[in-house]
């Protein structure tokens, strides 16, 4: 087992590395000049002269980039052009928001998606199946911003439920956070929540016709036992897979949900940096972000092995 | 949509009433301000966080005349080389530091100074300071400057504690220390900016706030849904589209103020080899294009009529504006006349660079279909802002369509833009006459003779049109109604003074 995580991480550091150059090169082909961005209005020559000498963009890109990846393997990943903070200091500072967001999502896409799959392929062809297969069909079809904008109209200012939007760290009142999460959240899950179902009915529904099944339903356990404790584990590894997978969806989601509720996380962080040409800033969130994903990763492998016995051998 | 709304409903249930209003007046803006250092920032809305935060030597009021703020008094000398200030008695700095002359010079001097400072040229024409007294301080001037009194208006003229300023250097910005009515508290990126109430301020009586917060909501939508659910007390820059939806809102105040700035077409006349086209070498072109354009059309199209239709740098709400030269109305058989004369009879493209944001893509849409029927072919390419500006710069651009935040002195929405290689002239345009009236205009005190030059100025440059003005936004301030004693300023900043909340 170790050795099989050893072996991943070896992996993941080339991953990395091509990530990072592949970042680099594309945002300096992006057109737009970060100096000029932040000159201000008047773009006086000898502050953008002095711009370019202070953040090194006078070298040649390759020693840029060396200079960058020198930084970062000792922990600095420089200094956000427009603001002057430490990049790490930022991305510390916007991560817990995205993780709350994330995981708050996350609850929401499985408590309606995982359900909604079983119960789809439990009830396959009834009314409840059909009901099922619209709404995730919607979910997955409705616009994030849409969603977000209508929820916003309705929640917060008709029936004025909760915040429009913003964010109250969790440390600081707790039940204010949640509240203010919820919508968001929500908006974020249900996209999430529609993929789940489609996989978890899908993946349901090949068990529940598999040999042991039947056997266990010959065995005249109930139903509920069927379901939950002998075909549900063994649809789980598909669906641990996705959820994983997901992951990745669940940041880029959150790119957008957080610009609708002006959450100040990771996605609001990494598209005004974007529109600023805040290299540093992009670049540190690739960063984090690659190895955020390849972490997950590596721990929905590692869940397979602890779901399903049979792939411990062959580690 | 019936099935999400239950299961929303069913996750609220519970979810009891927010809470009551605090005694902090939290304001929503377009965007999180650069960083909070006078010297350093160029963001407008990093101003609006000043206007609170930084008190500057002088002020102006809604109809642009330059008032005391630090400074209570203040002459030019004859020949305008240098001014001499009178500074208020009793003011200290957020951290106890008293403010006096000697204040005063050293921030100039880090305002040209400092290396990061964004401030160097628009104080240009200052040689240095002289400490005259504690409370007097003459500013000398390299050559005569009527401007310079406006930029002390503005970020040139915020004074910061000097001793903190020098101690933390160009990371002033992490923790700024001025003199305005309310001090820095914290700050959080992207999410909130923090000011409390300075008990010592000099000017307390006005000051009936506790605290005030910043939050950055760049969506417009978003902003007004926060003002309409009551989480924010001011939306900063509601949509001129979004008015309509307000009217009769028992819970909400618009107020208005026509902005310095202006929205227009700039013409690369002479900015690299691309100048070298039909629509940069003859005048009679773009004055075809002027005159193809229904301005006030414009307005009520795109902006629900809520902007200002302009011909000049500065709207006529502007002591600046030349009414002798008023709106012209739309003419096309004219505009047609002036394509034949010049040779274009069948009709001529053009090619029209625009930022990828619809209030300016729906803008270019109409001037695309109303010069269609004068004979001109537009073709819009639109382009990110950041991107758009880099090929204008670079003299990469038939026309552009992009405009200017303004300023107070009138020197400032024009000089730069026309005369000789100045910084902002991307037109590349260069015109002796123009570059003699300009650069006279600012350094007369007098504003009479000032403006005379002004006049001359735009009569040249209506002619030769290298920039056709089209509008004035206006800066539109969403309030909840109980936000009291708000004035709007024609530079868009939020000023506190006698701005109260009263509990509804």
């Amino acid at each position: 087992m170790l050795s099989f995580i050893l072996r991943r991480i070896l992996i993941a550091i080339p991953t990395i590395l091509l990530i990072s150059v592949f970042v680099f090169s594309l945002q300096k082909l992006l057109p737009g000049d970060p100096v000029l961005a932040m000159a201000g209005e008047e773009r006086d020559p000898e502050v953008i002269a002095f711009l370019r000498e202070k953040y090194r963009l006078n070298d040649p890109i390759p020693v840029q980039y060396a200079h960058w990846v020198g930084n970062a393997v000792r922990g600095d990943l420089g200094m956000s052009l427009r603001t002057n903070q430490p990049v790490l200091e930022l991305i510390g500072e916007k991560l817990p928001v995205t993780i709350q967001l994330a995981t708050m999502a996350m609850i929401f896409a499985m408590g309606i998606g995982i359900p909604a799959g079983i119960l789809s392929a439990v009830r396959k062809g009834t009314v409840t199946d059909y009901v099922a297969n619209v709404v995730a069909l919607s979910g997955l079809s409705i616009p994030n911003f849409w969603l977000g904008i209508m929820l916003i109209l309705l929640v917060s200012v008709k029936w004025q439920l909760l915040p429009a939007s913003g964010y109250v760290p969790f440390a600081d009142d707790p039940w204010r956070s949640v509240q203010v999460m919820l919508m968001p959240a929500f908006v974020l899950g249900t996209a999430l929540a529609a993929t789940l179902m489609r996989h978890t009915r899908s993946a349901m529904l090949t068990v529940l016709t598999s040999d042991y099944v039947r056997t266990a339903r010959a065995k005249g356990l109930s139903e509920r036992r069927v379901i939950l404790k002998h075909a549900f584990r063994n649809a789980l590894t598909p669906i641990v897979t996705l959820s994983a997978l997901l992951f990745g969806e669940l940041i880029a989601g959150a790119v957008l949900t957080e610009q609708i509720f002006t959450i100040p996380g990771f996605g609001k962080l990494v598209v005004d940096a974007v529109f600023n040409r805040d290299y540093a800033v992009v670049q540190g969130i690739v960063l984090v972000t690659a190895v955020g994903f390849i972490v997950m990763n590596l721990l929905a492998d590692v869940a397979y092995v602890l779901l399903n016995p049979r792939l411990r051998s062959q580690t | 949509m019936t099935l999400r709304h239950m299961t929303l409903a069913a996750a609220l249930l519970g979810a009891t009433a927010l809470g009551a209003q605090a005694q902090d007046l939290r304001i929503g803006l377009e965007s999180d301000p650069d960083v909070l250092d006078p010297d350093q920032s160029r963001t407008f809305v990093g101003r609006i966080v000043y206007t609170a935060l930084c008190d500057k030597l002088v002020d102006v009021t809604p109809d642009l005349k330059i008032v005391p703020q630090l400074a209570t008094e203040w002459s030019f000398s004859d020949d305008n080389t240098s001014i001499t200030m009178k500074l208020r008695e009793g003011v200290t700095f957020h951290d106890g530091t008293p403010f006096d002359a000697e204040a005063v010079a050293r921030n100039i001097d880090r305002s040209l100074t400092l290396e990061e400072s964004r401030r160097k040229s628009e104080l240009a024409s200052v040689a240095g300071t002289e400490v005259l007294g504690d409370h007097e301080i003459r500013i000398d001037l390299k050559e005569p400057d009527a401007t310079v009194l406006a930029q002390l208006a503005d970020r040139a003229g915020m004074m910061v504690s000097p001793d903190a300023a020098e101690a933390a250097g160009a990371d002033f910005g992490a923790n700024p220390v001025c003199s305005g009515p309310f001090k820095f508290k914290e700050r959080v990126a992207q999410d909130r900016i923090v000011l409390e109430k300075f008990d010592d301020y000099w000017n307390a009586d006005e000051i009936a706030l506790d605290s005030v917060t910043y939050l950055p909501i760049t969506d417009t939508t978003v902003r007004l849904a926060n003002l309409q659910s009551g989480d924010i007390d001011i939306a900063n820059r509601v949509a001129a589209t979004d008015l309509k939806q307000l009217e009769g809102s028992d819970s909400i105040d618009i107020e208005q103020a026509v902005s310095l700035g202006y929205q227009g077409i700039t013409f690369n006349v002479g900015n690299g080899d691309k100048g070298d086209n039909p629509w940069g070498n003859d005048a009679r072109l773009r004055r075809a294009l002027s005159l193809a354009i229904g301005r006030d059309i414009i307005n009520q199209v795109v902006f629900d009529g809520n902007f200002r239709p302009g011909n000049q740098p500065f709207p006529d709400t502007s002591p600046w504006y030349d009414a002798d030269y008023p709106l012209p109305e739309r003419d096309v058989e004219a505009a047609r006349a002036l394509l034949e004369e010049a040779g274009y009879g069948d009709g001529v493209a053009l090619e029209v660079q625009v930022p990828n944001r619809p209030e300016n893509l729906q803008l270019m849409q109409v001037i695309q279909s109303m010069a269609s029927e004068a004979g001109i072919d537009v073709s819009l390419t639109s382009k990110e802002f950041a991107t758009m500006l880099n090929d204008q710069t670079a003299g990469d651009f038939t026309a552009s369509q992009v405009g200017w935040s303004g300023r107070i002195d009138p020197d400032g929405n024009i000089h730069q833009f026309v005369t000789t290689g100045a910084g902002l002239n991307d037109a590349g345009y260069s015109n002796e006459e123009v570059d003699r009236l300009l650069n006279e205009a600012r350094t007369l005190a007098d504003e009479g003779e000032r403006k005379a030059l002004y006049d001359q100025a735009r009569a040249i440059l209506q002619e030769e049109a290298p920039i056709v003005y089209l509008y004035h936004d206006t800066w539109i301030t969403g309030l909840d109604k109980s936000v009291e004693g708000f004035v709007p300023y024609p530079d868009g900043m939020i000023r506190l003074e006698g701005v109260t909340l009263n509990a509804d």
